[in-house]
Protein backbone atom coordinates (compact mmCIF):
# COMPACT_ATOMS: atom_id res chain seq x y z
CA UNK A 1 0.00 0.00 0.00
CA UNK A 2 1.81 3.20 -1.45
CA UNK A 3 1.07 6.66 0.46
CA UNK A 4 2.17 9.80 -0.88
CA UNK A 5 2.86 12.54 2.21
CA UNK A 6 2.85 16.20 0.72
CA UNK A 7 6.03 18.11 1.88
CA UNK A 8 5.29 21.97 1.69
CA UNK A 9 8.27 24.35 2.70
CA UNK A 10 6.83 24.30 6.37
CA UNK A 11 6.01 20.87 6.86
CA UNK A 12 7.50 19.42 10.27
CA UNK A 13 5.49 16.29 10.56
CA UNK A 14 6.06 14.47 7.48
CA UNK A 15 8.51 12.39 8.33
CA UNK A 16 6.30 11.32 11.78
CA UNK A 17 3.81 10.61 9.23
CA UNK A 18 5.64 9.03 6.89
CA UNK A 19 7.06 6.67 9.40
CA UNK A 20 4.09 6.06 10.98
CA UNK A 21 2.19 4.83 7.98
CA UNK A 22 4.88 2.25 6.87
CA UNK A 23 5.06 1.14 10.53
CA UNK A 24 1.28 0.38 11.35
CA UNK A 25 0.16 -0.15 7.80
CA UNK A 26 3.09 -2.52 6.24
CA UNK A 27 2.82 -0.14 3.36
CA UNK A 28 5.27 2.49 1.89
CA UNK A 29 5.55 5.84 2.41
CA UNK A 30 6.85 8.65 -0.47
CA UNK A 31 7.52 11.77 0.81
CA UNK A 32 6.48 14.07 -1.95
CA UNK A 33 7.28 17.56 -2.76
CA UNK A 34 4.64 20.14 -3.38
CA UNK A 35 5.80 21.34 -6.49
CA UNK A 36 5.17 17.64 -7.51
CA UNK A 37 2.06 17.33 -10.07
CA UNK A 38 1.69 13.65 -10.78
CA UNK A 39 0.27 11.48 -7.42
CA UNK A 40 0.02 8.59 -9.97
CA UNK A 41 0.52 5.31 -7.66
CA UNK A 42 -0.24 7.20 -4.40
CA UNK A 43 -3.27 4.78 -3.06
CA UNK A 44 -3.61 7.14 -0.18
CA UNK A 45 -2.36 10.85 0.64
CA UNK A 46 -1.37 12.62 3.91
CA UNK A 47 -1.28 15.83 4.15
CA UNK A 48 1.10 16.56 7.69
CA UNK A 49 1.71 18.86 10.20
CA UNK A 50 3.65 21.93 10.36
CA UNK A 51 3.47 25.54 9.05
CA UNK A 52 3.37 25.33 5.24
CA UNK A 53 4.09 28.05 3.43
CA UNK A 54 4.86 30.03 6.65
CA UNK A 55 1.24 29.89 7.79
CA UNK A 56 1.14 33.66 5.79
CA UNK A 57 -1.95 35.40 5.14
CA UNK A 58 -3.97 32.61 7.18
CA UNK A 59 -2.82 28.75 7.78
CA UNK A 60 -3.08 26.28 4.57
CA UNK A 61 -4.14 29.67 2.80
CA UNK A 62 -1.21 29.55 0.22
CA UNK A 63 -1.34 25.85 -0.05
CA UNK A 64 -3.79 25.80 -2.99
CA UNK A 65 -1.41 26.78 -5.17
CA UNK A 66 0.81 24.11 -5.01
CA UNK A 67 1.04 21.79 -8.00
CA UNK A 68 0.87 19.12 -5.84
CA UNK A 69 -3.08 20.33 -4.57
CA UNK A 70 -4.16 20.44 -7.47
CA UNK A 71 -3.52 16.61 -7.88
CA UNK A 72 -4.53 15.85 -4.46
CA UNK A 73 -7.96 17.40 -5.05
CA UNK A 74 -8.34 15.19 -8.41
CA UNK A 75 -7.52 12.25 -6.67
CA UNK A 76 -10.00 13.27 -3.73
CA UNK A 77 -12.71 13.47 -6.12
CA UNK A 78 -12.05 10.05 -7.18
CA UNK A 79 -12.38 8.17 -3.39
CA UNK A 80 -8.94 8.34 -2.78
CA UNK A 81 -8.11 8.31 0.64
CA UNK A 82 -6.90 11.54 1.94
CA UNK A 83 -6.25 12.21 5.97
CA UNK A 84 -5.24 15.83 6.61
CA UNK A 85 -3.86 16.32 10.08
CA UNK A 86 -3.14 19.30 11.99
CA UNK A 87 -2.05 22.36 9.39
CA UNK A 88 -3.17 19.49 7.10
CA UNK A 89 -6.08 19.69 8.10
CA UNK A 90 -6.54 24.15 7.69
CA UNK A 91 -5.29 22.97 4.23
CA UNK A 92 -8.33 20.84 3.36
CA UNK A 93 -10.07 23.52 4.36
CA UNK A 94 -8.68 26.15 2.60
CA UNK A 95 -8.35 24.21 -0.23
CA UNK A 96 -12.53 23.78 0.01
CA UNK A 97 -12.02 20.12 -0.01
CA UNK A 98 -13.57 20.26 3.67
CA UNK A 99 -16.29 23.25 4.98
CA UNK A 100 -15.57 25.13 7.75
CA UNK A 101 -11.86 27.11 8.67
CA UNK A 102 -9.96 26.61 11.92
CA UNK A 103 -9.20 30.45 13.64
CA UNK A 104 -7.11 31.19 16.50
CA UNK A 105 -7.87 29.08 19.74
CA UNK A 106 -9.97 30.74 22.36
CA UNK A 107 -7.59 31.52 25.05
CA UNK A 108 -4.83 32.31 22.69
CA UNK A 109 -2.41 29.91 24.11
CA UNK A 110 -0.60 27.59 21.85
CA UNK A 111 -2.07 24.26 22.95
CA UNK A 112 0.71 21.52 22.72
CA UNK A 113 -0.44 18.37 25.26
CA UNK A 114 -2.71 15.17 25.15
CA UNK A 115 -6.08 14.86 24.73
CA UNK A 116 -9.31 12.80 24.45
CA UNK A 117 -11.33 12.70 21.32
CA UNK A 118 -14.86 10.14 20.78
CA UNK A 119 -14.99 8.75 17.33
CA UNK A 120 -18.18 9.74 16.18
CA UNK A 121 -18.47 8.47 12.77
CA UNK A 122 -16.80 4.98 11.83
CA UNK A 123 -18.03 5.01 7.94
CA UNK A 124 -15.07 7.21 6.76
CA UNK A 125 -12.04 5.78 4.78
CA UNK A 126 -10.04 7.03 8.07
CA UNK A 127 -12.07 5.21 11.27
CA UNK A 128 -13.25 2.00 9.84
CA UNK A 129 -10.37 0.12 12.16
CA UNK A 130 -12.46 2.17 15.07
CA UNK A 131 -15.25 1.22 16.97
CA UNK A 132 -18.39 4.00 17.75
CA UNK A 133 -17.67 5.98 20.42
CA UNK A 134 -14.27 4.96 21.18
CA UNK A 135 -12.17 7.10 23.02
CA UNK A 136 -8.59 7.55 21.48
CA UNK A 137 -6.08 9.45 23.66
CA UNK A 138 -3.77 11.86 20.95
CA UNK A 139 -0.90 14.77 20.98
CA UNK A 140 -2.20 18.25 19.73
CA UNK A 141 0.20 21.04 19.02
CA UNK A 142 -1.53 23.85 17.82
CA UNK A 143 -2.37 27.69 18.12
CA UNK A 144 -4.93 27.59 15.52
CA UNK A 145 -7.61 24.82 15.93
CA UNK A 146 -10.96 26.21 16.77
CA UNK A 147 -13.09 25.01 14.23
CA UNK A 148 -15.84 27.08 12.98
CA UNK A 149 -19.09 26.99 10.38
CA UNK A 150 -22.09 29.13 10.58
CA UNK A 151 -24.80 27.76 12.22
CA UNK A 152 -26.94 26.41 9.16
CA UNK A 153 -23.97 24.95 7.94
CA UNK A 154 -23.06 23.33 11.36
CA UNK A 155 -26.17 22.08 11.57
CA UNK A 156 -26.09 20.61 7.81
CA UNK A 157 -22.88 19.51 8.78
CA UNK A 158 -24.15 17.50 11.68
CA UNK A 159 -27.02 16.29 9.73
CA UNK A 160 -24.97 14.34 7.44
CA UNK A 161 -22.54 12.70 9.64
CA UNK A 162 -19.20 14.86 8.63
CA UNK A 163 -18.34 15.33 12.45
CA UNK A 164 -16.02 12.47 12.98
CA UNK A 165 -13.89 13.18 16.07
CA UNK A 166 -14.89 15.12 19.38
CA UNK A 167 -13.03 16.65 22.10
CA UNK A 168 -14.24 14.81 24.69
CA UNK A 169 -12.58 13.84 28.51
CA UNK A 170 -11.90 10.54 29.80
CA UNK A 171 -15.39 9.09 30.21
CA UNK A 172 -16.05 10.36 26.77
CA UNK A 173 -18.08 12.75 27.71
CA UNK A 174 -17.95 15.80 25.88
CA UNK A 175 -19.34 19.81 27.70
CA UNK A 176 -17.03 19.20 30.27
CA UNK A 177 -14.17 21.30 29.73
CA UNK A 178 -12.46 19.17 27.41
CA UNK A 179 -12.29 21.09 24.75
CA UNK A 180 -9.04 22.55 24.00
CA UNK A 181 -9.44 25.48 21.55
CA UNK A 182 -12.65 26.61 21.80
CA UNK A 183 -13.79 24.58 18.73
CA UNK A 184 -17.89 24.88 17.61
CA UNK A 185 -19.60 22.23 19.21
CA UNK A 186 -16.21 20.06 20.52
CA UNK A 187 -15.35 19.35 16.79
CA UNK A 188 -12.25 17.71 16.40
CA UNK A 189 -11.96 16.42 12.96
CA UNK A 190 -14.21 16.08 10.32
CA UNK A 191 -14.79 14.92 6.73
CA UNK A 192 -16.43 15.01 3.51
CA UNK A 193 -19.80 14.16 2.31
CA UNK A 194 -17.78 10.65 0.21
CA UNK A 195 -16.05 9.96 3.45
CA UNK A 196 -12.57 9.20 1.79
CA UNK A 197 -11.30 12.97 3.17
CA UNK A 198 -10.76 13.51 6.46
CA UNK A 199 -8.90 16.16 8.44
CA UNK A 200 -8.47 16.38 12.33
CA UNK A 201 -6.26 18.28 14.91
CA UNK A 202 -5.13 16.05 17.24
CA UNK A 203 -2.09 13.49 15.91
CA UNK A 204 -2.54 10.22 15.12
CA UNK A 205 1.22 9.62 13.92
CA UNK A 206 2.49 11.10 16.89
CA UNK A 207 0.65 8.42 18.53
CA UNK A 208 1.50 4.99 16.54
CA UNK A 209 4.26 3.17 18.86
CA UNK A 210 3.95 2.10 22.02
CA UNK A 211 7.68 3.45 22.21
CA UNK A 212 6.07 7.38 21.89
CA UNK A 213 3.92 6.66 24.61
CA UNK A 214 0.53 5.79 22.65
CA UNK A 215 -1.46 3.31 19.93
CA UNK A 216 -4.06 5.27 19.75
CA UNK A 217 -3.49 6.95 16.79
CA UNK A 218 -2.42 3.44 14.23
CA UNK A 219 -6.25 2.53 13.72
CA UNK A 220 -6.89 5.83 12.08
CA UNK A 221 -3.88 5.31 9.49
CA UNK A 222 -4.97 0.88 9.38
CA UNK A 223 -8.10 2.15 9.16
CA UNK A 224 -7.33 3.07 5.06
CA UNK A 225 -6.31 -0.35 4.36
CA UNK A 226 -9.77 -1.13 4.66
CA UNK A 227 -11.09 1.69 1.96
CA UNK A 228 -7.42 -0.07 -0.60
CA UNK A 229 -8.92 -3.74 -0.03
CA UNK A 230 -11.55 -2.08 -3.00
CA UNK A 231 -9.20 -1.03 -4.80
CA UNK A 232 -9.21 2.36 -4.72
CA UNK A 233 -5.97 4.31 -6.62
CA UNK A 234 -4.95 7.36 -7.84
CA UNK A 235 -3.84 7.93 -11.63
CA UNK A 236 -3.11 11.45 -11.42
CA UNK B 1 -1.82 51.41 -17.23
CA UNK B 2 -3.25 53.94 -14.97
CA UNK B 3 -1.79 52.53 -11.25
CA UNK B 4 -3.88 52.44 -7.94
CA UNK B 5 -3.57 51.56 -4.89
CA UNK B 6 -6.14 49.06 -3.10
CA UNK B 7 -6.78 49.79 1.24
CA UNK B 8 -8.17 46.07 2.04
CA UNK B 9 -9.35 45.87 5.55
CA UNK B 10 -10.83 41.88 6.48
CA UNK B 11 -12.62 41.56 9.46
CA UNK B 12 -13.92 38.50 11.48
CA UNK B 13 -17.31 37.99 10.83
CA UNK B 14 -19.74 39.26 13.62
CA UNK B 15 -20.57 35.57 14.89
CA UNK B 16 -16.96 34.51 14.63
CA UNK B 17 -14.64 34.17 17.83
CA UNK B 18 -12.38 36.83 17.84
CA UNK B 19 -9.92 36.14 20.89
CA UNK B 20 -7.45 38.62 19.68
CA UNK B 21 -10.28 40.82 20.20
CA UNK B 22 -11.14 40.36 23.07
CA UNK B 23 -7.47 40.30 24.39
CA UNK B 24 -6.91 43.60 23.52
CA UNK B 25 -9.93 44.76 25.00
CA UNK B 26 -8.92 43.75 28.39
CA UNK B 27 -5.88 45.07 28.13
CA UNK B 28 -7.52 48.52 27.41
CA UNK B 29 -9.98 47.81 30.18
CA UNK B 30 -6.88 47.11 32.57
CA UNK B 31 -5.25 50.34 31.56
CA UNK B 32 -8.19 52.36 32.74
CA UNK B 33 -10.04 52.85 29.47
CA UNK B 34 -12.88 51.51 31.26
CA UNK B 35 -15.93 52.50 28.23
CA UNK B 36 -13.99 50.38 25.77
CA UNK B 37 -17.51 47.65 25.31
CA UNK B 38 -15.65 45.54 21.97
CA UNK B 39 -12.32 45.47 20.25
CA UNK B 40 -12.50 43.31 16.73
CA UNK B 41 -8.76 42.79 15.32
CA UNK B 42 -8.80 42.88 11.81
CA UNK B 43 -5.80 42.85 8.97
CA UNK B 44 -4.78 46.17 6.62
CA UNK B 45 -3.42 45.30 3.13
CA UNK B 46 -2.53 47.56 0.56
CA UNK B 47 -2.20 46.60 -2.89
CA UNK B 48 -0.50 48.52 -5.66
CA UNK B 49 -1.98 47.38 -9.21
CA UNK B 50 -2.46 48.68 -12.59
CA UNK B 51 -5.67 48.56 -14.49
CA UNK B 52 -7.24 50.17 -17.19
CA UNK B 53 -9.69 52.73 -15.15
CA UNK B 54 -11.18 52.80 -11.49
CA UNK B 55 -13.86 50.47 -12.21
CA UNK B 56 -11.73 47.52 -13.42
CA UNK B 57 -8.99 48.10 -10.26
CA UNK B 58 -12.44 48.31 -8.12
CA UNK B 59 -13.34 44.86 -9.93
CA UNK B 60 -10.40 42.98 -9.31
CA UNK B 61 -9.61 44.10 -6.21
CA UNK B 62 -13.19 42.46 -5.20
CA UNK B 63 -12.26 39.25 -7.12
CA UNK B 64 -8.90 39.04 -4.85
CA UNK B 65 -10.52 39.32 -1.85
CA UNK B 66 -13.18 36.65 -2.75
CA UNK B 67 -10.22 34.12 -4.26
CA UNK B 68 -7.74 34.56 -1.29
CA UNK B 69 -7.33 37.22 0.85
CA UNK B 70 -10.18 37.00 2.73
CA UNK B 71 -11.53 33.42 3.97
CA UNK B 72 -15.73 33.77 3.66
CA UNK B 73 -16.45 31.02 5.84
CA UNK B 74 -15.54 33.70 8.60
CA UNK B 75 -14.27 36.61 7.38
CA UNK B 76 -15.61 39.75 5.72
CA UNK B 77 -13.80 42.52 3.70
CA UNK B 78 -14.15 46.16 3.05
CA UNK B 79 -11.97 48.26 0.82
CA UNK B 80 -10.86 51.64 -0.83
CA UNK B 81 -9.15 52.31 -4.34
CA UNK B 82 -7.54 55.40 -4.84
CA UNK B 83 -5.36 56.63 -7.79
CA UNK B 84 -1.98 55.92 -7.17
CA UNK B 85 0.70 58.95 -8.20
Amino acid sequence: MRAAVIVFPGSNCDVDAALAWEQTTGGTAERIWHETADLSGAEAIILPGGFAHGDYLRCGALCRFSPAMRAVVAAASRGVPVLGICNGFQILCESGLLPGALGRNQGLTFRCETVRIRVENTGTAWTGACRPGEVLSLPIAHGDGCYWLPAEELDALRVRGGVVFRYCDAGGRTGTGANPNGSADDIAGICNPAGNVVGLMPHPERAAEALLGGTDGAAILRSALRVLGVGATASG
Amino acid sequence: MPAFLAAIEVHLKPGALDPQGQAVGKGLRALGHAGVTDVRVGKHLRVRLEAADAAAARAEVERMCRELLANPVMETFSFDVVAAS
